[in-house]
């Protein structure tokens, strides 16, 4: 009895060595893993930062917040409490890069089954800044074709510009949305639809309601244009040159 | 001779000159040189079938050299900086001492016109010339609201028609022209005319202004607003950038010679519609405050939102904050806070304004009382040309 005794502790001592030898083994094998992970997130935090400055640095050259400014998009990024366009986009450089590099650090570990969700990141970047791009130039070009319809408009003494402007911007921004949308592959077949039912309800709303319910209106305006325009040309005898 | 499409106006046009180049320089050397933009009518033919024969029967001018007509095509689309810069490289090619510019539009060319164009730089050796009219007075009123005034006060020349489409130049100012990069001033080839006389102005060249008599003009383009006003203010305030050191710097306006009347106004009435351009005013306004904000100051923008509550018996857009408005367009154009073209199109609504207060003011003035009115505009703005350096170099 006592020497069965002495036996098993002898067992359990002898699991407990092997399993902290074990475990010894292991830190010592992932030890080195994991310094380089750190060094790899340490060295992407500084190349991270670096590009930040240098990328703030040229938006700041060549004006990108006056581009914004022009674009609307300052506008939308004050009243979301963001920072201005320049700065926002030198941060998201250092996330994406920083985050990457952290990535990679982690894929030195080998943890089972998550290199796939690594590598799948690094293959969605490109769709990512594409979808940004695509985006900020379509408030670009909304900002600047619904200001040029504005001003045609007023000059041409039309009615309602600003209902005209707003209509444009809007369909661009919709249109740039969901550009963006299916270059990130979200929902694609969702937003087309949803895109495709917004377009043609607001086609064949203008078209029911020029058609039916500004019927009258559509006459005054057509006579306007056509009849009394020519009518106040003639009244107007002045020439500006 | 610049032309397209012309057929209707430009038999009649040649012909004058024809009879004005043997009148007056019966001994020079002289050629017509047209430069066509493809005309589909029968332009080219009525300008070759134009027979100095005719002349001879009908007259009794005799020549005693060669009267060259030369016709040629530059291009399909009508071109006004091309079909000037052909007409320069031809007077250059034959070192011409003296050449005039005459617009085939013009419905009423005397041969007179040739004589008073030309003499000035062909006797007197000056190197620009460009017409005085008589005018309504109520005619030309984007020249003489902001046009003339802003360009007297920045370039501190007395010139009264800046945007001539009826000049004469000197071989010196024309091979000048043909260095210069007058030809690609980012305006999309328009205003031209006007940048041959800011050229001229900005170089040390010697001006001068002959009148012409009556202006009758079939310019379809002039009519419109905005493409007149690219012509001119879009061409004005390209201009101010690369003249910074010349109109920063000088300072007294200088009195251009003058042959003939230097003003002439007519003041038979004319039917305007006055409310209309109140009205367009109004909602310009209105409509554009966004575009506004971005262009103007706020306390400018203010004013200016101010005057247009008004009722159309109070309202007055004053000189101040007229010239106020029109440095500050300058100085966001040469910032390009928005789109340029679209800074010049967000002045028409304002410029309406201000036709409605001159409307107003001038409408049972006399020709000098009219012109009282344009000197003491004017002198608004060279009184505010320290207000446009301060926004320029803020």
């Amino acid at each position: 009895m006592h020497e069965s005794e002495v036996n098993m502790w002898e067992m359990i001592v002898g699991e407990l060595n092997h399993a902290m030898q074990e475990l010894a083994r292991n830190f010592a094998h992932l030890l080195p893993r994991l310094l380089a992970t750190l060094i790899v997130a340490l060295l992407g935090w500084v190349i991270a930062y670096a590009l930040k400055v240098v990328v703030r640095g040229i938006l700041r050259i060549a004006k990108f917040d006056k581009l914004s400014d022009n674009a609307g998009a300052t506008q939308i990024l004050n009243k979301l409490a963001l920072p201005s366009s320049s700065e926002l986009l030198s941060r998201v450089v250092f996330w994406v890069v920083l985050l990457g590099f952290i990535l990679l650090g982690v894929q030195v570990l080998e943890i089972v089954g998550l290199q796939e969700y690594i590598s799948r990141f690094f293959l969605y970047l490109p769709r990512l800044f594409v979808a940004l791009f695509i985006i900020f130039f379509g408030l670009v070009a909304a900002n600047f074709f619904s200001r040029a319809a504005l001003l045609a408009a007023v000059n041409a003494d039309s009615p309602s510009p600003g209902l005209l402007a707003t209509l444009i911007r809007t369909i661009i921004v919709i249109f740039a949305v969901t550009m963006a949308f299916e270059q990130l592959g979200l929902a694609e077949r969702t937003i087309l639809i949803a895109f495709a039912i917004a377009f043609g309800a607001l086609m064949l709303g203008l078209a029911i309601a020029f058609g039916m319910g500004g019927r009258d209106l559509a006459k005054q305006f057509l006579e306007r244009r056509f009849l009394k325009e020519k009518e106040d040309q003639k009244q107007d005898e002045l020439s500006p040159l | 001779m610049p032309t397209h499409n012309n057929a209707k106006t430009v038999g009649e046009t040649v012909q004058a000159i024809r009879v004005g180049l043997l009148k007056y320089f019966p001994r020079e050397r002289v050629v017509i040189v047209n430069a066509d933009g493809g005309s589909k009518d029968s332009t080219r033919e009525v300008i070759a079938a134009a027979s100095i024969n005719d002349l001879q029967r009908s007259s009794e001018l005799y020549a005693l050299r060669t009267l060259h007509c030369i016709s040629t095509i530059y291009g399909d689309d009508p071109a006004t900086e091309v079909a000037l810069r052909t007409i320069l490289a031809a007077a250059e090619l034959l070192r011409a001492k003296a050449c005039a510019i005459v617009s085939p539009e013009s419905t009423n060319v005397t041969p007179d016109w040739i004589e008073h164009l030309l003499r000035p730089v062909y006797r007197d050796d000056f190197d620009l010339v460009t017409p005085l009219y008589r005018r309504h007075k109520f005619d030309g009123l984007l020249l003489r609201n902001l046009v003339y005034p802003m360009t007297r006060a920045l370039y501190a020349k007395r010139l009264r028609e800046p945007y001539a489409v009826e000049f004469a130049f000197s071989g010196r100012l024309g091979s000048h022209l043909l260095e210069q990069q007058v030809w690609d001033h980012g305006a999309g080839g328009v205003g031209t005319e006007m940048r041959v006389t800011l050229a001229a102005m900005a170089g040390a060249f010697r001006l001068g202004q002959t009148f012409l008599g009556t202006k009758q003009h079939l310019d379809r383009s002039s009519a419109d607003l905005v493409p007149a006003m690219r012509q001119t203010v879009g061409t004005l305030f390209s201009s101010l950038e690369p003249n910074f050191q010349l109109w920063s710097t000088n300072h007294a306006t200088e009195p251009i010679p003058t042959f003939g009347a230097e003003h002439d106004l007519t003041v038979e009435p004319i039917r305007v519609n006055r409310r209309r351009l109140y009205q367009q005013f109004g909602s310009g306004v209105a409509e554009l405050e966004p575009v506004l904000k971005s262009i103007l100051s706020p306390q400018t923008l203010a004013e200016v939102q101010g005057i247009a509550k008004l009722t159309e018996d109070d309202f007055r857009f004053s000189h101040e904050l007229w010239v106020r408005t029109a440095y500050e367009f300058a100085a966001s154009y040469y910032k390009s806070v928005i789109n340029r073209d679209h800074i010049i199109q967000a002045l028409a609504p304002l410029y309406r304004g201000k036709v409605y207060t001159f409307l107003l003011e001038n409408r049972d003035a006399s020709g000098q009382e009219v012109e009282a009115n344009v000197e003491a505009l004017c002198l608004t703005f060279e009184r505010l040309k320290p207000y446009l350096l301060d926004l320029w170099n803020a």
